[in-house]
Order: C-alpha cells, then structure tokens, then sequence
C-alpha cells in the first residue's frame, strides 16, 4: 500500500517532483511577500516615532496610519 | 464605482481577511491534495502521471486568469487615469508570475512520461513561454522606472501587448498541431472529464485561487504601505 502511494507504478519520481515543485514555489512566494510586508510595516513604524509632536497629531488622524500601526504589533505577536 | 476600489477601505478590509483566506487556504488545499494524489483514479492511458493534471492545469489557467485581468485594469487605469487600478494590477503580477512558472515545470515534468521529453518547441508551450517574459518585462518595468506616470504607462502597454498572446495559448491546441491534447473541460459543450477527475481538479483550482488572492492582499498591503511611508516624508 505505502509502496503503490511512493512509487506510483514507476510514476512516482514525477508526480512526487511536480507537486512538491508546486508547494516550494508557494512555501518561497509567500516567505518572499511576508517579508516584504513586515519590513515596510516596520519601516513605517519607525518614520511615524521619529516624528515631531505636530506632524504626529496630523499623521494619527488617519485610519490606515493607525491600521498599519496595529497591524504591525499584531504581526509580531 | 471608482469609489468602492478606494485605497484605505480596501486596506481596512485586507488587513482583517488575510488570516482567514491563509486558514481556509490549508484547509481546501489539504483536502484537494488527499484527493489528488490518494483518491482519485489513475488514467487507463496515462496511470498515475495524471495526477499532475492537478497542479499543472489550474496553475496554467491561474496564470492566464491573471494576465487578462492585469491588462484589464491597466486599460481601465490608462482610460480613467486611476492610478489605483495599476496599484491592484501591479499586486497581481507576481503570483500570476509563479503560477506560470509552475505550469511551465510541472508541464514539463508531465511531459517526460508521456510524451518521452521535457520540452518542445509546439505552439502551447511556447506561447506560455512567451507568456512568462511578458510576466517578467511587467515585473521589471516596475521595478526599473520611479516616476510614477511613465511607469503606468509603460506598464499598461506591455500588459495590452502581452494579453494578445492568451488567446493564441488558449486556442493553439486547434489552430496548429501540438503535442498537447484538447480542453477536457468545455464551458459551453459537454466536458469529457470524469467527475472523479473534475472534482480533485476543481478542489486544487479553488486552493490556487485562494493562494493568488492571499498574495494579492498581502502584496497590495505592502504597496499601500510604502506609499503611506512617501506620505510621512512629506509631511
């Protein structure tokens, strides 16, 4: 039973091949995009503490600065 | 109608959804997978190589699924001068670009038992071939060109050029003699699929889908965040 589901009557090597082909490139895709993701999060989290008391009442104000603010703490946990 | 594409609605709702469309992900790739490999019957032609069918064609479709639409929203981003449509244009390409990827390897690793090699140069496969450097000149274009109006531009001409080619990928099987067999599933006519095929089939398609739009959200995230990081510097 285990041998027919490795081997796959001489197919095995292919089919095997494909498939885990298919879940790298996913398993690389998403890494890839994740990171990206985090390091614009945390780079924006970063500028919005270096600002001034002014500029940061002004930036606060807006919903997506604080979602991506939220987000970022989240992503951490 | 422009208004319900607007940027920080869509980044509100994106920022909630990802996990859920992660988590539904695995779980409808899970059970497209046991189906796919465990379940389903081999071929009386082709045996197990036939399983492959369930990663190369949805990937194949995916990939071109996601062209159209790229040179879609880039017609509409050029005629209403909408920079957000290239935005969501942009986030698309790179899973359309691994999709494409994929459907090229694996279609090359199907190609081995079946047809004896794994590759030749007949109409489907090249024209997929060219399909994936219309991907990577619109990845790059991107990539390459900062100003912002000269970029959607360039973009949304190699897009409009490059979704010629899927209609020549879809019908090369018909127009020209290939290596490779005609559609098994017809919209419109009767599909010659069994339903114990289609079914794996369909469950793997909608576990690429749902991949695609996670990277979708995720990637269009980080282009709104990186605006949002111009926006501080202006401030």
């Amino acid at each position: 039973m285990i041998n027919e589901i490795i081997f796959m009557k001489g197919y095995g090597l292919y089919v095997w091949a494909a498939f885990s082909f298919t879940l790298i490139s996913f398993a690389t895709l998403y890494t890839l995009i994740k990171i990206n993701l985090v390091k614009e999060q945390n780079k924006f989290s970063t500028k919005f503490g270096l600002l001034d008391k002014e500029k940061f009442k002004v930036a606060q104000i807006q919903s997506t600065h604080r979602e991506i603010l939220a987000n970022r703490i989240s992503s951490k946990i | 109608m422009f208004k319900l594409f607007e940027p920080n609605k869509i980044f509100s709702i994106n920022s909630r959804i990802t996990k859920y469309i992660l988590f539904l992900f695995i779980i409808v790739l899970s059970i497209g997978l046991v189906e796919a490999l465990f379940l389903s019957p081999e071929d009386y032609i082709q045996s197990h190589s036939v399983r492959i069918m369930y990663v190369h064609v949805p990937s194949a479709w995916i990939a071109l699924g996601i062209f159209s639409l790229i040179a879609l929203l880039s017609v509409i981003s050029f005629i209403f001068k909408n920079k957000n449509f290239s935005i969501i244009a942009k986030s698309l390409a790179p899973s359309g670009f691994v999709f494409n990827i994929i459907a090229l390897i694996t279609g090359s690793i199907w190609g081995k038992p079946t047809w004896g090699t794994w590759w030749v140069w007949d109409a489907r496969i090249t024209s997929m071939l060219i399909l994936l450097f219309f991907y990577a000149m619109y990845i790059l274009a991107w990539r390459i060109f900062n100003e912002r109006e000269k970029v959607a531009k360039i973009t949304s001409i190699i897009a409009i050029l490059g979704v010629i080619n899927v209609p020549i990928i879809k019908f090369s099987v018909d127009w020209w003699s290939t290596l490779h067999q005609n559609s098994s599933i017809n919209i419109l006519s009767e599909s010659t699929i069994h339903p114990s095929m289609l079914l794996p089939l369909l469950m793997m398609t909608a576990a690429f889908l749902l991949f695609s739009l996670l990277i979708f959200l995720m990637k269009y995230n980080t282009e709104l965040i990186k605006i949002k990081n111009k926006g501080l510097d202006r401030l």
